[in-house]
C-alpha cells in the first residue's frame, strides 16, 4: 500500500498577519529612530522654508511675465506646487540616504543579511517610519508658511484630497526604491558616490523640484513621465493637489504612480538578489 | 522549523572553498584579475552543544568560514550545513536558528536604545512575548544591562555594547551562536563579564558556540575544542592539551636558588632550558621527567629557596603555528573526553601548500 505526503499550505492570514506585525514594528521604529535627530528636523524644516520664499517669487514673477498664467498654472496653483513641494521634498527624501551604502562600505550590511525578513522589506518598512514623521515635522512648516503669506488653491473635487494622500504614499515607496537602487551600486562598486551625485543632479531637474516639469513641451514631458520614474516622485502628487489636469488625467497620474511603484520595488528585489549572489563583505 | 536529530552534526563542512577575484592594475589603464583563495578546503564537524575556537592569523579565513555558515557569503565550491540547511539558500530560515556577534560590527539599531532594539528584535524573530521576556530578564541579570537600558546604542562603552549584542543574538533562543571576536578591544572587567556569560551559556549544552578570537584566553576559557586554520587550511583540530602534545610544549619549573652554582646540575629527562638572574635562578623543562621529579632531583642537588611551575603557553604554542607550516598533515581526532562530553570529531588537517601548483 501506497502512501502520499502532501504539504499543505499554512491559511493565509497565519502568515499574512504575522507579516504585518513584523512591518509595523519595523515601521514605528523607523519612526522612533528618526525622531531623536531633533536639531536636525528644526534646521531641515527652516530651510525648507526660506527656499520656499525664494522659490515662490521667482515662480511668480515667471506666471506676472506670462500674464497671469504659466504653462497652465494659475499663480495660486503655482504657489501650493511650491509649498506643498518644500514640505513634500523632506516627506519622499530626494537625497542624503546613504544608509545602506554607508553599511555595503562597511561590511555592516552583513547584519541585514542575518535577519529574517528582506532587506528590501526592512529598508522600506524603515522608510517609511521615517516618512511618516517627516509628515508631521517637515511638511506641516512649510505648508502652514506658504498658508499664512501666500494664496493658496484648495482642492474642489471630492477625490483629490485621498487621491493626494495615495500619491504622496507612492512617491515615498517609488523614491525609496530608486535611491535604493542607487545605493545598491555600492555593491559592485564599493562607493556610491558617482552614482549618488548623479541620482542628486537628475532627480533635482526631472522631479519637478527646480521647476514644473510643465514648463517643458509635451514631447519632453509625457515620455519623461511615462518612461522615467522621476515625475512620479513630486510633480505628480503635486499636480494632483492643485488640480492641474481634468479628472481623468489626474487618476491616470497616480496609475502611472502604481506601476512605477511595483516596477521599482520588482528591480530592488533583483538588484538585492543579484548582489547577495556576488556578495563580499568588505573587511574582516 | 525542522528539529535535528540529537545526535546529528550542528554544522557540517566538506571541502568547502572561496575564492575572492582581485583587481590589480597592470598598467596605466590596464587591470588583470587575480584570484585569491581565501578558504582552501574546509572539512568539519560540529556537534550539538559544543564550544568551538576557531583561531587563526589575520587574513586566515575565519571570518570568510563563518559568513558562509551564517549564509552571508556563498562558497565557491564544497558543502556546508548549518542545522541541517545549506546556509545562502536557505538564509532566512537559518537566520532564525542561529545568533550572530560581530565585534568590531554592530547588529544593533545605532540611534534606538538598547530597549527599542530588543523589543524591535521580538518582532523582527516573531518571538512568544512570554519567551522573550523571559530570556531577556535573564540576560539582563547575567550581563548587568539595567543601568544602560534606555540609552541610545551610539552613547554605550565599547563594553556595554557587546552586552547589548551578545543579548540581541541571544533573544530569539539560536540553537547555534557564531562569536567573531567578540572580545576584541573590551576592557579585562568587560571581557570577564562576557567570558563568564559565555561559559555559563555553554555549560547548559543547549547552544552551540563557534568562536573566533586573537584572544586565547578566551579559548582557554571556554572552548575544549580547538580548530586552528592558517592559509584557508585547517591545521589543527582538537584539544588545547593535544596541540601542546603535538608540539611539544612542555611545563618548566623554575628553581629559585639560595647560592649561585658555577656548574648547574644535570637532571635527567629535564634539560636546563636557561641560567637567570646570575646563576641564581635555573629553569629546567620537563620533557620526560614529571615537575615533581624535577623538583626532587633539584632538592636532593641544591639549597632551593623558591619553586614554580609554570605551565605551557598557549600563545607561544600557537605563535610557532602560525609562523611555520604544521609540521604533520596528518588528522588529529581527539580522544574521546578530550573535547565536549558526547560531541566527535571529524576533521581532515591538510598542510598548507601541499596542493598548490
Amino acid at each position: 500500500m501506497g502512501s502520499v505526503t502532501a504539504t499543505v499550505a499554512p491559511p493565509i492570514g497565519r502568515n499574512i498577519i504575522p507579516w504585518f506585525r513584523t512591518f509595523a514594528a519595523i515601521t514605528g521604529s523607523g519612526f522612533r529612530r528618526y525622531s531623536t535627530y531633533r536639531q536636525a528636523t528644526v534646521a531641515g524644516a527652516f530651510t525648507n522654508t526660506v527656499f520656499g520664499f525664494l522659490r515662490c517669487y521667482v515662480l511668480l514673477a515667471v506666471a506676472a511675465g506670462a500674464g497671469g498664467v504659466a504653462a497652465g498654472y494659475s499663480p495660486a496653483q503655482l504657489a501650493t506646487f511650491v509649498w506643498v513641494g518644500q514640505g513634500l521634498l523632506a516627506v519622499v527624501l530626494l537625497w542624503r540616504w546613504t544608509d545602506l551604502a554607508d553599511r555595503i562600505r562597511t561590511g555592516e550590511v552583513a547584519s541585514d543579511l542575518l535577519r529574517p525578513v528582506h532587506p528590501v522589506v526592512s529598508y522600506l518598512a524603515t522608510d517609511l517610519g521615517r516618512a511618516g514623521y517627516a509628515l508631521l515635522t517637515r511638511f506641516l512648516p512649510p505648508v502652514l508658511t506658504g498658508l499664512l503669506f501666500f494664496d493658496l488653491v484648495l482642492p474642489s473635487r471630492w477625490q483629490t484630497v485621498p487621491l493626494f494622500v495615495l500619491s504622496v504614499g507612492l512617491a515615498v515607496v517609488i523614491c525609496f526604491g530608486c535611491r535604493f537602487l542607487v545605493n545598491a551600486t555600492a555593491y559592485w562598486l564599493y562607493d556610491a558616490r558617482g552614482a549618488m551625485i548623479l541620482w542628486t543632479l537628475s532627480s533635482g531637474v526631472l522631479a519637478g523640484l527646480y521647476f514644473p516639469l510643465r514648463f517643458l513641451p509635451d514631447w519632453a514631458a509625457v515620455p519623461l513621465w511615462l518612461a522615467t520614474p522621476f515625475p512620479s516622485l513630486l510633480q505628480t502628487p503635486l499636480d494632483v493637489l492643485v488640480e492641474r489636469d481634468g479628472a481623468g488625467i489626474q487618476a491616470g497620474m497616480v496609475g502611472v504612480q502604481v506601476l512605477w511603484a511595483g516596477l521599482i520595488l520588482l528591480a530592488c528585489r533583483r538588484v538585492q538578489r543579484r548582489a547577495e549572489r556576488k556578495l563580499v563583505v568588505q573587511g574582516g | 522549523m525542522t528539529a535535528l536529530p540529537p545526535d546529528a552534526p550542528v554544522i557540517e563542512a566538506r571541502d568547502l572553498r572561496k575564492e575572492f577575484v582581485v583587481r590589480v592594475r597592470a598598467g596605466r589603464f590596464r587591470r588583470t584579475k587575480r584570484v585569491v583563495g581565501a578558504v582552501d578546503g574546509i572539512d568539519l564537524t560540529v556537534r550539538r552543544g559544543e564550544m568551538i575556537g576557531y583561531i587563526g592569523p589575520n587574513g586566515a579565513g575565519k571570518s570568510t568560514t563563518l559568513k558562509m555558515m551564517t549564509g552571508v557569503l556563498s562558497p565557491s565550491s564544497g558543502e556546508v550545513r548549518v542545522c541541517g540547511l545549506p546556509p545562502v539558500a536557505q538564509r532566512v530560515r537559518l537566520a532564525l536558528r542561529i545568533g550572530v556577534v560581530f565585534g568590531q560590527r554592530s547588529q544593533l539599531w545605532w540611534d534606538l536604545p538598547l530597549r527599542d532594539s530588543f523589543d524591535l528584535l521580538r518582532h523582527v524573530y516573531r518571538v512568544p512575548a512570554a519567551e522573550h521576556a523571559a530570556r531577556l530578564r535573564r540576560c539582563r541579570a547575567e550581563l548587568d544591562l539595567d543601568g544602560f537600558l534606555d540609552i541610545p546604542v551610539r552613547q554605550l562603552s565599547l563594553g556595554q555594547r557587546m552586552r547589548g549584542e551578545l543579548t540581541a543574538a541571544l533573544l530569539h533562543g539560536p540553537e547555534v551562536l557564531f562569536l567573531d571576536e567578540p572580545t576584541i578591544g573590551l576592557d579585562l572587567v568587560s571581557r570577564q563579564a562576557v567570558r563568564a556569560f559565555l561559559a555559563e551559556l555553554g555549560a547548559t549544552g543547549d547552544t552551540t558556540l563557534v568562536l573566533t578570537t586573537h584572544d586565547l584566553a578566551d579559548i582557554e576559557r571556554l572552548c575544549r575544542r580547538l580548530v586552528v586554520i592558517d592559509h584557508g587550511r585547517v591545521v589543527h583540530d582538537g584539544s588545547i592539551e593535544a596541540l601542546h602534545a603535538r608540539y611539544g610544549s612542555r611545563r618548566r619549573v623554575v628553581a629559585d636558588l639560595e647560592e649561585p652554582l658555577a656548574e648547574p646540575p644535570v637532571l635527567p629527562g629535564a634539560p636546563l632550558l636557561r641560567v637567570e638572574a646570575d646563576g641564581r635562578r635555573l629553569v629546567f623543562a620537563c620533557e620526560s621527567a614529571t615537575a615533581s621529579e624535577v623538583v626532587a632531583g633539584l632538592a636532593r642537588l641544591v639549597a632551593l629557596r623558591d619553586i614554580a611551575i609554570e605551565e605551557p603557553d598557549i600563545e607561544d604554542v600557537v605563535a610557532r603555528l602560525y609562523r611555520a607550516p604544521a609540521p604533520t598533515p596528518a588528522p588529529t581526532p581527539a580522544p574521546a573526553g578530550d573535547v565536549a562530553q558526547g560531541c566527535s570529531i571529524t576533521s581532515t588537517a591538510k598542510v598548507p601548500g601541499a596542493s598548490a601548483s
